[in-house]
């Protein structure tokens, strides 16, 4: 029988409360009380009511929860308790993580009498206050998410009537065909392009979604077809759209682009990172580079590190928490996806979004029409998606950034980030290497296949427009992947029960198993054969799906029935789906018809190279001038405030970083908790060697100059680790560029200033990039409030992630002050640069002169500070970023919860003639540090040759500054300078 | 006696298991990771280890409440098994999913020695947020085996469902007997509620608790992660006064001691 299991709290639930606290801040004050109410439908063949009453025992805790079926005895209850309540539920189809535990317990305690159970999760709010049935409907439709759940409303009056919400059994019903289709491409151009852009047309107009194929790329394919006399079918089509994606091939880092004949990625990144290996010799750090899912580096002896970074933009922007969570856990897969599996062991994030508090509603179509979310649900979506993602794989998150900028309201960035730890050598063998071959078993692992995640692969090579496909949205189980990661790194790898993995990611099979195909030349699939969610799905949608939580093994024939057993023996799913072979080709077939066979040198190689011209962004840039601000106490106090710069301790917390036990310099240093740039881990608990990782952006620098807003970014990225206590020698580097309408040749020149900042940077530190990622189209096309066209693109973004290799986690140094009497230093040189600068986005400037960056300068300070590191006479470091030495001192000071007296004179200074430009200007290649006074001899001899003096001590209870001209500027108690820098984002 | 054998549980989700194993490692015990399925299929297993516990995590994701699906597997499949593993005065700790777990299987509080029974429960956070961070604890129990020795201890807690919750009646009967362990604190005095001092919202403040006893042991707070003294939060300041005083600088912290206390009483 099908009926509902309703399980309501006894207690005060914090989650309605939590509720209640949304609802008042979207303006709803009538609203005064808030119930949850968990609701199991249970769908199932052979169970009967008593059985049901203990599957209520099973999902309630009696302490302080009780159940009731299908509403028994609940009106007479409730009466009087609410006004109207809301359903909201999974739509058909969507995974459904609660249900299927649900299910899970149901089978493990019944056994066979539960065959053919089926558990579906859904919350039902009861809300007291006098509300309009439209304001309840606003109510619901801000707690769910239309493109993956359904909403109900009921008022008091329906709801007694009808004793209670509705049984509804969401099963998923196909009506489909579960045919292939032939598409005709001998049609004119105009319809070539169509089927380009918008997708195979379906027989009754409609259209598949994008497949992102130019007309260049289409004609290509027409031409192999019609070469082979036949039509291709929609999986072929669709298998080559989603390999030949922006997203997968990188068009247009490949594309020749000028005089770059090779294309940026292999004439500029790759080049770097080559130089830089050749001229290191035996001191080479790279294990790993561009190759594989991940990049790695040697750790010790023992072990390798690797790291990858990723973005998750376009699913962020439509289900900010799907989008999120998906990202995080994606990205995991990219370490368990490296060499023979990589073990997670830290998770790293950063975010950009519009300011959170702009209400200003957009839309996708004209007339009001699709509204696209605000950015305050969008930045706590994504958040609560890295949190859920992180913390319940049990992978440390310790390292990211929120960045606030008002074009990342079209679409918000979503960097996320995955170290993994891999022995060196897998039973003698290095386990770097790994190839599929013939005759093994292709064995997928993990999740089923279902219709969420389709086109993702070709949607995020597209702009945000009305026809962006709601399907393209995932959903994650981190659990699943935790048993599947589990079982493959801590027991599969080590009994070398497979050749080859790869992750299922962006175009699902479709890539992944045409991408190993490569190692051994041939693959053939049967389709039929892959569990699939629900039956009556097409077969190019099983083919190109991007389900979650899936690998893709070669498993050697002897060796399928022990992998097989295991995996079941850990409650994770494995199916063999077909052979790896050496035909050259990559066939499927469905039902033992075949549907797809296309040339593997076609389908890896035919994509037609781009040939691209770039231009110089116009730009017309001039330095501001305003009076200099008679208070910068006051000043201070606001830019510590800035969104920027701010707090983001409740994004901190609320992610674990103590899982694993590995923590050395945490997210919130010192006894004030002030979010630091940098983070140290003790990767392997035996060992004190450690891993420091961060990272750093600074794209309003980009509207003066991409090639300083890149090189800024590297010397920032790098120093940021320096400050720690990580040689410069031992760092690495990873690029993520988040470009927008990177087909206009005035923003191919941004990226090409950009990358060759990135050549000369990286090469010039000897900070070789082992991995990186480009996202080409972050622009958003639609309407406004009053229907007029509206264009935003974030602006050209360049996030530089680096992660260094240390010898003694125990002599990593910390951001706070920490003793009175230590002497403060200041090394580098601050010059008049405050173009694109924090402090003149607060005066609504953006400025010229822009920060530069000089690295034989740079370098001298970091190898002499490193060395003092070495020697422990560093108490504090902190790097000077956003806001510059004003911000770099409160910092400090926040964080060890002590005062400084410093004298500006003394600061090492080019060009400056103002206070607040001193105070505020953001120069590259600058550090402020701490030394005792015992040690400041020492101190000062290795720093001999640098920009470097010493600035004031650490005393008091305030943070004081004397200026130029030798009076006071700045006067803050470290209560209100600590309050400055906490109050903007408290409330989140 | 000899050095006492720690079976680790993992599995579907328990993510705490390797970190936990080095705790006991550490302490000079003998651990070893099992998956609970090998478990359920060689229930016998049980019977070579002196100490089993319940690690961190997220089993089954938390669905259907914390701990709730987890226990409802071992309830099904081994608890014939525990109840003769208890009956041996063997040790049992479960650490914050695995506080949730065995509060979920009625192994704690077991008051009157009715194991099986659930009377205290783990709730959603006041906050309804997971929280990751360093809170200072104060101990109560004389009986508890795992906290002999220690007056106040500093750890990481990170739950989103921490929030100690039980009916008048039994909070009376755990303060009689002797079974609240740990309670959040702040500085010299008791967290009396307050966040973040108390980060949950834990009734009586109380963090951790055993049965009566003294044997089994569940706690929020991980001492699993204050087992380096680079794993403790602000150790660069401690470090920095040590340093200046010409002490040396230890290389365990404290958090230790709950695991060699267990080690201790096979002695």
């Amino acid at each position: 029988m099908d009926c509902r299991i309703e399980v309501f709290s006894k207690i005060p639930d914090a989650r309605a409360l939590t509720k209640l606290k949304k609802i008042h801040a979207l303006g709803f004050k009538a609203v005064n009380a808030v119930d949850v109410i968990d609701v199991y439908t249970v769908s199932s063949p052979k169970l009967e009511l008593a059985d049901l009453e203990k599957c209520g025992s099973l999902l309630s805790n009696p302490v302080m929860q009780g159940f009731r079926i299908n509403g028994n005895g609940m009106i007479s209850s409730l009466q009087g308790i609410f006004d109207f309540a809301i359903e909201t539920g999974f739509l058909p189809g969507v995974t459904d993580n609660v249900g299927n535990t649900a299910a899970e317990t149901i089978y493990d305690f019944f056994g066979e009498k539960a065959e053919g159970t089926t558990v579906y999760y859904s919350q039902v709010f009861y809300l007291r206050g006098k509300t309009s049935p439209d304001d309840a409907e606003k109510i619901a439709k801000s707690f769910a998410n239309p493109l993956i759940q359904r909403i109900h409303i009921k008022g008091w009056e329906k709801f007694s009537q009808d004793n209670g919400m509705d049984l509804i059994v969401p099963k998923v019903r196909l009506n489909q065909s579960p045919n292939s289709d032939l598409v005709d491409l001998n049609v004119p151009d105009e319809e070539l392009i169509v089927i380009g852009k918008k997708g195979i047309a379906d027989s009754d107009g409609s259209r598949r979604g994008p497949l992102a194929l130019d007309l260049d790329s289409m004609k290509v394919i027409r031409d192999y077809f019609n070469a082979l006399q036949r039509k291709p079918t929609d999986i072929e089509l669709e298998s080559l759209a989603q390999t030949w994606s922006e997203h997968c091939k990188h068009t247009i880092f490949a594309a020749e682009l000028d005089e770059i004949k090779g294309g940026l990625f292999k004439e500029k990144i790759q080049k770097s990172t080559e130089q830089i290996r050749a001229l290191k010799g035996s001191k080479d750090l790279c294990a790993s580079v561009f190759v594989d899912n991940s990049g790695a580096l040697f750790f010790d002896e023992k072990f390798l590190v690797t790291d990858k970074a990723e973005t998750h933009n376009s699913p962020s922007a439509l289900d900010p928490f799907g989008g999120a969570i998906t990202g995080i856990v994606g990205v995991n897969r990219d370490a368990i996806g490296f060499g023979m599996s990589a073990k997670p062991i830290i998770n790293r994030y950063g975010f950009c979004f519009a300011d959170p508090k702009d209400a200003k509603l957009l839309f996708k179509a004209k007339d009001r029409q699709s509204p696209i979310l605000l950015p305050e649900r969008i930045m706590l979506g994504v958040i609560e998606g890295v949190n859920v993602g992180g913390n319940c794989s049990g992978i440390p998150t310790p390292q990211g950034f929120l960045y606030f900028e008002e074009r990342y309201k079209g679409k918000p960035l979503v960097f996320v980030g995955t170290l993994g730890l891999i022995p060196r050598k897998v039973n003698g063998k290095d386990s770097t290497e790994k190839a599929a071959l013939p005759g093994d078993a292709i064995v997928m692992v993990g999740n089923r296949v279902g219709q969420d995640g389709i086109h993702g692969a070709t949607f995020s090579s597209e702009a945000l427009t009305e026809g962006s496909p709601a399907t393209a949205v995932q959903i994650g189980d981190p659990i699943t992947q935790k048993k599947l990661s589990d079982a493959i790194v801590k027991e599969a790898r080590d009994l070398e029960l497979f050749n080859s993995i790869t992750d299922n990611g962006a175009g699902g099979l479709s890539c992944s198993v045409a991408e190993m195909a490569k190692e051994c030349n041939g693959c053939v699939v049967e389709l039929e054969k892959i569990p699939v969610k629900y039956p009556g799905m097409q077969p190019w949608k099983v083919w190109v799906s991007e389900s979650q939580e899936r690998m893709t093994l070669a498993i050697p024939k002897e060796k399928v029935q022990k992998f097989l057993d295991l995996m079941d023996s850990r409650g994770v799913e494995s199916t063999v789906i077909g052979e790896f072979n050496d035909s050259g080709k990559c066939i499927v077939n469905s039902n033992g018809q075949k549907i797809m066979e296309i040339d593997l040198k076609f389908l890896h190689d035919g994509l037609p190279k781009k040939v691209l011209k770039s231009a110089n962004f116009p730009k017309d840039l001039k330095e501001p001038e305003f009076k200099e601000p008679e208070s910068l106490s006051e000043e201070l106090l606001a830019m510590l405030a800035r969104l920027n710069i701010c707090s983001k301790e409740f994004v901190s917390t609320q992610y674990d970083f103590e899982v694993q036990g590995t923590s050395v310099l945490k997210p919130l240093q010192g006894a004030g908790k002030v979010n630091a740039e940098a983070t140290v881990l003790r990767p392997v608990l035996q060992s004190k060697r450690a891993v420091s990782l961060s990272q750093a952006l600074f794209p309003k620098y980009g509207d003066i100059s991409t090639y300083e807003m890149a090189a800024c970014a590297i010397d920032a990225a790098i120093k940021n680790l320096v400050c720690v206590g990580t040689k410069l020698e031992n760092i690495a580097l990873m690029d993520n560029f988040c470009w927008c309408s990177s087909l206009q040749p005035e923003r191919l020149g941004q990226l090409k200033d950009s990358v060759q900042a990135c050549f000369e940077l990286s090469v010039n530190f000897g900070t070789p990039f082992i991995s990186g990622k480009d996202s080409m189209f972050n622009d958003f096309a639609g309407f406004d409030e009053s229907n007029s066209p509206v264009k935003i693109s974030v602006p050209p973004t360049l996030l530089i992630s680096s992660l260094g290799i240390m010898d003694n986690a125990e002599k990593s140094v910390s951001i706070d002050f920490k003793l009175e009497g230590d002497f403060i230093y200041a090394l580098g040189l601050t010059k008049n640069e405050l173009g694109g600068s924090e402090y003149y986005a607060s005066k609504g400037f953006v400025g010229k002169n822009v920060p530069s960056v000089n690295a034989e300068k740079s370098i001298g300070i970091y190898n002499s500070l490193s060395q003092a590191i070495d020697k422990e006479l560093v108490a504090s470091s902190i790097p000077v970023g956003f806001g510059g030495l004003g911000i770099a001192l409160a910092k400090a000071c926040i964080a060890g919860n002590c005062g400084a007296q410093i004298d500006l004179q003394k600061t090492p200074l080019e060009g400056i003639s103002r206070n607040d430009a001193l105070l505020f200007s953001e120069s590259a290649g600058r550090i402020i540090v701490t030394v005792a006074p015992k040690d400041s001899a020492a101190f000062e001899q290795l720093m001999q040759g640098n920009a470097f003096s010493k600035i004031g001590v650490v005393l008091g209870n305030g943070l004081e500054i004397k200026g130029l001209n030798g009076k006071a500027v700045c006067k803050n108690s470290i209560k209100d300078l600590n309050e400055a820098y906490r109050k903007t984002l408290r409330d989140f | 006696m000899a050095i006492p054998r720690v079976l680790v549980l993992t599995g579907y989700g328990i993510n705490c298991d390797e970190e936990t194993a080095f705790a006991f490692e550490k302490a000079g015990a003998l651990p070893q990771i099992i998956h609970v399925n090998d478990l359920i299929k060689n229930p016998q297993l049980l019977k070579s280890f002196e100490i089993l516990s319940f690690p961190g995590g997220f089993s089954y994701g938390d669905d259907t409440g914390s701990g709730n699906a987890l226990a409802n597997k071992i309830r099904n499949n081994l608890w014939e098994n525990l109840l003769e593993f208890i009956d041996e005065k063997k040790l049992v700790i479960g650490i914050c999913n695995g506080f949730q777990v065995i509060t979920n299987l009625g192994l704690l509080p077991g008051i009157d020695k009715k194991y099986g029974e659930r009377s205290v429960a783990l709730a959603h956070n006041n906050t309804a947020r997971y929280e990751c961070r360093w809170i200072s604890l104060k101990n109560f129990s004389k009986k508890c085996v795992f906290t002999k020795g220690i007056d106040n201890i500093s750890l990481p807690v990170a739950h989103g469902e921490g929030k100690f919750t039980a009916s008048q009646q039994v909070l009376e009967k755990l303060g009689v007997k002797d079974q609240i362990v740990l309670k959040y604190a702040k500085r010299e005095s008791l967290a009396n509620g307050e966040f973040p001092f108390n980060p949950n919202g834990a009734m009586l403040d109380i963090a951790g608790i055993c049965d009566e006893t003294g044997r089994i042991f569940g706690l929020m707070p991980h001492p699993e992660r204050n087992i380096l003294f680079t794993q403790q939060d602000n150790w660069p300041l401690q470090k920095e006064i040590l340093k200046r005083a010409g002490a040396e600088i230890p290389e365990d912290s404290s958090g230790l001691k709950i695991f060699k206390n267990a080690v201790d009483f096979f002695k």
